[in-house]
């Protein structure tokens, strides 16, 4: 079982001895421009969860193939690349130009910035035709039928899904003001975890794509649970800002926890489960 | 790199209360100290994401924090019993450079924090001016002795001496003050935060002209990197 992090929750180039202890590094979501993300406050912490909205800061497409991702070749694990646009033409251009990672993410929902125009099935499909690397699609669970979503971005090319992105969402301060500047912002953490498993089984069972299951890891449990609703692998997310050693204590937990519960996680494997009791796909 | 390794379990000592604040005491463990104006990520009990603490002391042994409790995680911080453990992230970020000639310490309300460790780490006594805003507040004055105070109306850039090398930390319109004093200023600023190492994004300021991380950049800046907005120095 692979261990991930969740874009935007970790800057391996700051912090590249956290990164080390992940199974493969996921970059920050890179857009054709440079983008200095909205303005502060960005960040509120809530009952059982925490809202950002950053806005997608990057340094842009041409500084990040030039400046960022040959650093980011020498921490010496696996890179995928986020990639997010505001277009299907913004998605294609910049994965016909990575090369020497071993994924690309398409954001295709993140909930700080104004939506692609395009639909995910446009923007995957326009990235298919770009590039031969594997694509993720990161999909949002507030779509009313994710499953629907997911069959269309695996009809139009995708490899696998990433789920779930933050969910839009509110919080107010002392005197009722939105406690960010932008208003709204995405809601990450524990409050998420139900949501994202059900999103998980059910895009599972949509696609039988390969999944990477993300909302609300703290645990090893956690991540088991998220490999019971069909995911192949696990991001860490939310985690990681109270535990930059999450990585580590994750995967020694999920393999306590598989142990606890009967079941076998292989050693360093892809994340199947395998007998004596294999996790049972919990119906969606 | 230290600063993000693993966050260290440590042990609670004790606290006291000082002013309307308090002084939280925890076993050092192996955690180092730092530098003054270093911060540290303190875990803050029944709460998703730690708070960040500059250190204030550091007795033998321990790791001293000036906690104001004005929100449910510094609450719970303030409420520890002896003998419990929080998880503690540091020392991150950048403090004070200590190669100061004539140092003057000036400090308002909480962000007097770091101040008795930077004034232990100087040494020879340096002047110190604080200023609180009420006299309750400045009870936490007793954690420099020998320091000069003013309450509310009376403002800490009252008595700079703009040709000393200050170094200060305090609300926001006070080190905007103080940069306006002196250019070549010291300054600890503060912004909310979720990780301290450079992970989450939030703590943005604007330095040198473009939105920072402060904890990576800062949290102490030379007063020149931050740009005065109007209505914070009017």
């Amino acid at each position: 079982m692979r261990i991930l992090n969740a874009s935007g929750c970790l800057d391996a180039l700051a912090a590249p001895e956290v990164a080390r202890r992940l199974d493969a590094f996921v970059t920050k979501t890179v857009t054709p421009m440079p983008r200095e993300g909205n303005a502060p406050p960005r960040m509120a912490e809530t009952a059982h969860g925490m809202l950002n909205a950053i806005g997608l800061a990057n340094p842009g497409r041409e500084r990040f193939l030039a400046d960022h991702l040959p650093r980011l070749g020498e921490l010496g694990v696996p890179l995928w690349v986020s990639v997010g646009g505001f277009c299907a033409e913004d998605y294609a251009e910049t994965c016909s130009r990575l090369a020497g990672i071993e994924a690309i993410e398409l954001n295709l929902s993140c909930p700080n910035v104004d939506e692609a125009a395009d639909s995910a099935a446009e923007i995957v499909a326009a990235c298919r035709r770009a590039t031969e690397l594997p694509l993720y699609a990161k999909l949002s669970a507030a779509h009313p039928d994710i499953p629907e979503v997911a069959r269309a971005v695996a009809a139009a090319g995708a490899d696998g899904l990433s789920l779930i992105n933050t969910l839009r969402a509110v919080a107010l301060d002392r005197n009722l003001r939105p406690a960010l500047a932008r208003g709204s912002g995405g809601l990450s953490g524990p409050a998420l975890k139900p949501v994202a498993l059900h999103a998980v089984s059910a895009c599972h069972d949509a696609t039988g794509l390969p999944i990477v299951g993300m909302g609300g890891i703290q645990t090893g449990r956690d991540a088991l649970e998220f490999v019971a609703c069909g995911a192949r692998e696990v991001a860490l997310g939310t985690v990681l800002f109270s535990d930059p050693g999450a990585p580590t204590r994750v995967r020694v937990e999920l393999a306590a926890a598989a142990a606890e519960v009967g079941v076998v996680m292989p050693d360093g494997g892809n994340g199947l489960v395998k007998s004596p009791e294999t996790v049972r796909k919990v119906p969606a | 790199m230290r600063s993000s390794g693993s966050p260290s379990r440590l042990r609670f000592v004790g606290s006291e209360r000082v002013g309307p604040y308090t002084l939280l005491r925890l076993e050092r463990g192996d955690v180092e100290p730092g530098v003054p104006g270093q911060f540290f990520m303190l875990e803050a009990p029944g709460r998703l994401l730690p708070r960040p603490f500059s250190l204030c002391l550091a007795p033998a042994g321990e790791l001293a924090f000036l906690v104001d409790p004005i929100g449910p995680g510094t609450e719970a911080l303030c409420r520890l019993r002896p003998g419990d453990e929080i998880s503690v992230l540091g020392p991150l970020g950048h403090g004070y450079r200590l190669d100061v000639e004539r140092p003057l310490l000036v400090g308002g309300g909480i962000g007097i924090a770091p101040l008795p460790y930077l004034a232990e780490q100087l040494g020879g006594s340096p002047p110190v001016v604080l200023g609180f805003r009420s006299a309750e507040h400045a009870e936490a004055a007793v954690l420099l002795p020998g320091s000069e105070v003013v309450v509310d109306p009376v403002l800490v850039s009252d008595l700079i001496e703009p040709d000393l090398d200050v170094l200060a930390c305090g609300p926001e319109p006070m080190l905007h003050a103080v940069a306006a004093l002196c250019p070549t200023a010291q300054l600890a600023w503060e912004a909310p935060m979720a990780c301290g190492y450079g992970a989450c994004y939030a703590c943005v300021v604007e330095i040198d002209g473009a939105l920072q991380r402060l904890c990576l950049e800062g949290p102490v800046l030379d007063a020149a990197r931050v740009r005065a907005h109007a209505e914070a120095v009017a």
